[in-house]
């Protein structure tokens, strides 16, 4: 390196030292002890809770217990659950056993102990432990325990039942983030795939009508028909491919197609790059049920259903139109479910895919009466957490 | 080069480009073809497209021009850039396929679960991609010099401007069937000129006469050299001096290029300038955004790794007719030697060698709309994965108008970089690029497919280290003062250290910080490599 560009190096370091130390000696002069006491308690008990926030687990009560004795101020603190000790830090370990027994009382009877030193009986000789504090936490069966070098003082209790307190509301919170979580799986699982009753009676009718006319297409049709309700119904997995759900689509409109016969007309415009895509299963599929029995059943002459499904980048944006009646865009707003149920396939589709990819990933819908009905949705090609099964 | 045939070659590529781009999906299909259009691309149009966006302008022109000037030590370059496949194959492509990611920085997000090692990856996306476009626009630039006669700074800036509204407007998307139109066209423009030109050597005898100035030449002299004519009479013309050669007279030779049979032997370059190259160019293409993002149309892992398979064969044999134009080019151009525009070898010799008639200028514009066509297919391939990264990543929410302004930075500025590189070989620059790709990406990739150990912290600190270094050496390059001797090979070519660095920061890295390994390793380690019918058992 030339000379004048490590001098000049050198010079950029030592600036930079000055300034950091600047603003340290700065930001001393401007905090006042009790600013500075009120920070060092929340940053611990930040550090103290962030694993709790995950569950109290073996893992996350190690990470945490350290804090947390700094927190309360205590020789040495466990944490406890009502079989053994999850984490122990800082002094008198070797009373786990004992600490273990009166925490199971006391998460039993859910009241908070104070031991004193004829409750720890300690054949060593250099044990400094005189007394403990049991506080058991009320949201799991669960009780932290500080030991002191002294029979426990007022203050030490007060510290040890706050900082039980305040753990438990964290691990309450943990509980209501999981449980959210789980509440909306199963609603995911509840909205998936409600395959259509009258779309059962109408395929196995038109089927029905072909079978002295043309028994082999009967047949084929049947065969299409059990292929259709075996991917519509099958029980595992929440995604499947572009590809996979356009399988299912053109089974679904060849079982139409016999039921309108050349009143139906599909058009088809799909970017083979896009065909790999995950997406929720059968969230597609509704969208041309809808198309065809709201776009064309009430409609005399032909109709026609476009899907196309176009590569744009990170995304693979998919739409289904129709040059049916159309709907009222205003009884599409309304939240309350149409008296035939007509666009719950709609409104199931798009809360899958917010549920799945975001808020900002639902339907869009462009409709008027009269003028048809045009349904885009857009999918990002990778979604963390989001693969076909 | 003055062939009425060229310009409406290139109107005539790019137009086809454009129309198939904007109408081959246009067709409207009935039910009947419903399962056509449910089906998934092939492998081999799969490779093909991968062929039409990784073979640049660098390959096209600047194989040819390196392996004039340097002989038998660049054909590592070619090897390298084909044999990058091979790795990609061995180690990447099933795993990142089946992972489901569609970037690089989905990939992090996916294994290390990081965010904020997602927007580091983005960086060096970007960075990457920057790097690679600059040689194309130079390529470009190069490309319109020679056939048009016009100034460098003009064709940079035409062309540059046109792929970058292109893609701002949503003109050229990276369609399957274009860009497999397109490895074709570079292949035809390639390898049918080619067979004339042996051919016509054939027939000419092995020893042509000695080459003379078809044009009157200037040449203007950055460095002191010595020149022999051909009477045996020495020139030597100082630093800052201009030569002008009249039409007809012989071309001399330059004293600092090698004009014997020594040129086919290896050595010049030295055992560490070659294992970098090697290095850089093997590991560095399964660091390239824009091929990465190809791997995604594959239906599965094993899909991935067919079409791999067929991208190293159509690679490899276009590699093979590079090299051919420039052993060809020391017999009918050398004259380039001396006025140091080697790049423009391919494009020259057509007419150099079969003489001004309709052949030569029929074959010459087929070589410049092949030109052209590499350049815009791998540029505005390069150019749509900066700017997508740009707009999902850097501004926000991925929407149409961030795309646009994404597309319209990302192409500013290569284009300013490609104006201020005019000296520097075309190839040279895309080995930096793959020095940087192999220094950062491939250990991430391969330690995240291949280690469980791998944490977050371990993958940043590795990338910076190596990758950070590598970009050191290339803005010291491409920027800096020429260095002196061992420090010039360390610096122009890094990646023998800046590789083994980046993997050994990482490796160390991670295990210090072993405490920060995610959760969901097992599961992630299973999707990647399961194999694909229980990964995608469907009932």
């Amino acid at each position: 390196m030339p000379a004048p560009l490590a001098v000049a190096a050198l010079i950029g370091a030592f600036a930079v030292a000055i300034y950091a130390v600047m603003r340290l000696r700065q930001r001393k002069a401007v905090a006042t002890p009790a600013q500075r006491a009120t920070y060092g308690v929340l940053h611990t008990a930040g550090l103290a809770v962030e694993p709790l926030r995950h569950g109290l687990t073996q893992a996350t009560a190690a990470k945490s217990v350290k804090h947390l004795r700094t927190l309360v101020g205590a020789d040495g603190l466990a944490l406890l659950t009502g079989q053994d000790v999850l984490a122990f830090d800082g002094g008198g370990a070797h009373h786990r056993a004992q600490l273990a027994e009166a925490a199971a009382k006391s998460i039993a009877t859910g009241r908070s102990t104070v031991l004193g030193l004829d409750d720890l009986p300690c054949d060593q000789i250099d044990c400094t432990i005189r007394g403990a504090i049991i506080a058991p936490l009320h949201s799991v069966p669960a009780a932290v325990a500080a030991t002191a070098a002294e029979p426990p003082s007022p203050g030490l209790v007060q510290a040890t039942l706050e900082t039980a307190r305040w753990v438990s509301t964290q691990l309450a919170l943990h509980e209501l983030d999981s449980s959210r979580e789980r509440l909306a799986q199963a609603e995911l699982r509840a909205l998936r795939a409600q395959i259509s009753p009258h779309f059962i009676y109408n395929a196995l009718g038109a089927i029905a009508s072909f079978v002295r006319t043309d028994p082999d297409r009967a047949r084929d049709l049947i065969l299409e028909f059990a292929e259709f309700t075996r991917y519509s119904f099958r029980s595992h997995g929440e995604f499947t491919t572009l590809a996979e759900e356009l399988r299912s689509i053109d089974r679904y409109l060849t079982l139409e197609k016999a039921r309108f016969g050349e009143r139906l007309k599909v058009r088809l415009r799909i970017a083979p790059e896009v065909l790999p895509v995950v997406l929720p299963f059968l969230c597609v599929q509704p969208l041309v049920e809808n198309a065809v029995r709201h776009g064309l059943s009430r409609k005399p002459g032909a109709g026609t259903v476009s899907i196309e499904a176009s590569d744009a980048g990170a995304e693979c944006h998919i739409t289904v139109e129709d040059d049916g009646v159309g709907m009222d865009p205003a009884v599409l707003m309304s939240t309350a479910p149409a008296e035939d149920g007509q666009h719950v396939g709609l409104s199931n589709v798009d809360d899958r895919l917010r549920a799945v990819f975001g808020d900002e990933f639902g339907l869009v819908v462009e409709t008027a009466l009269g003028a048809g009905t045009k349904v885009s949705m857009r999918v990002p090609k990778f979604h963390p957490g989001v693969v076909a099964k | 080069m003055d062939s009425p045939f060229t310009v409406p070659a290139i109107v005539i590529v790019t137009l086809a480009t454009v129309i198939i781009g904007a109408y081959g999906l246009r067709l409207a299909r009935t039910t009947s073809d419903f399962l056509v259009a449910s089906r998934t691309v092939s492998a081999r149009w799969n490779a093909a497209a991968i062929g039409g966006e990784y073979l640049s302008a660098a390959s096209f022109l600047g194989v040819a021009g390196l392996v004039l000037k340097f002989g038998v030590d660049v054909l590592w370059y070619p090897v390298g850039f084909a044999a990058g496949y091979l790795a990609l194959l061995l180690f990447v492509a099933a795993p990142l396929r089946r992972s489901g990611a569609f970037t690089l920085p989905d990939f992090c997000e996916l294994r290390l679960r990081s965010r904020r090692l997602r927007k580091l990856a983005t960086a060096f996306v970007v960075f990457i991609g920057w790097l690679y476009l600059v040689p194309q626009m130079q390529g470009a630039g190069l490309t319109l010099t020679t056939v048009t006669g016009g100034s460098y700074l003009m064709g940079v800036l035409l062309v540059g401007v046109v792929v970058t509204a292109s893609v701002a407007l949503g003109g050229m998307r990276s369609i399957t069937f274009v860009q497999a139109f397109q490895y074709w066209l570079k292949l035809t423009a390639l390898a049918v000129p080619v067979l004339f030109l042996a051919l016509h050597w054939q027939m000419e005898g092995t020893t042509p006469p000695d080459p003379v100035f078809r044009e009157t030449t200037t040449v203007h002299f950055d460095h002191p050299a010595k020149l022999t004519q051909a009477d045996g009479t020495v020139l030597a013309p100082s630093a800052g001096e201009t030569l002008t050669f009249q039409a007809g007279e012989p071309v001399p030779k330059v004293e600092s290029v090698n004009y014997g049979t020594d040129w086919l032997l290896p050595g010049e370059r030295g055992l560490f300038a070659t294992y970098s190259l090697i290095l850089a160019t093997f590991l560095g293409t399964m660091g390239l955004p824009h091929v990465l993002v190809r791997f995604y149309t594959n239906p599965d892992g094993s899909a991935a790794r067919r079409t791999t398979l067929v991208v190293l064969a159509l690679v490899g044999m276009f590699y093979l007719f590079p090299t051919l134009y420039g052993v060809l080019g020391r017999v009918y151009t050398p004259e380039l030697l001396l006025t140091g525009r080697t790049d423009a070898v391919v494009l020259l010799l057509p007419s150099s060698a079969l003489g001004t008639g309709l052949l030569g200028q029929l074959l010459g514009s087929l070589v410049a709309a092949g030109a052209f066509a590499a350049f815009l297919s791998s540029s505005s391939g390069l150019l749509t994965s900066v700017a997508g990264v740009l707009s999902t990543d850097v501004l926000g929410r991925g929407s149409v108008r961030d795309f646009r302004i994404s597309a319209i930075a990302g192409g500013i500025v290569p284009i300013v970089l490609a104006l201020n590189v005019s000296g520097l070989d075309v190839s040279q620059v895309v080995g930096m690029a793959f020095a940087v790709a192999a220094s950062s990406f491939c250990p991430l990739l391969v330690l995240g497919i291949w280690w469980r150990g791998l944490t977050d912290a371990g993958a940043a600190a590795g990338i910076l280290a190596g990758g950070g270094a590598a970009i050191g050496a290339v803005l010291l390059t491409v920027l800096g003062p020429p260095l002196p001797g061992w420090l010039s090979v360390l610096i122009g070519q890094p990646a023998a250290w800046t590789v083994p660095l980046a993997f050994a920061v990482m490796v160390l890295v991670s295990l210090a910080t072993r405490h920060r390994l995610p959760g969901t390793v097992s599961t992630i380690m299973l999707r990647l490599h399961a194999p694909d019918p229980v990964a995608a058992s469907r009932g």
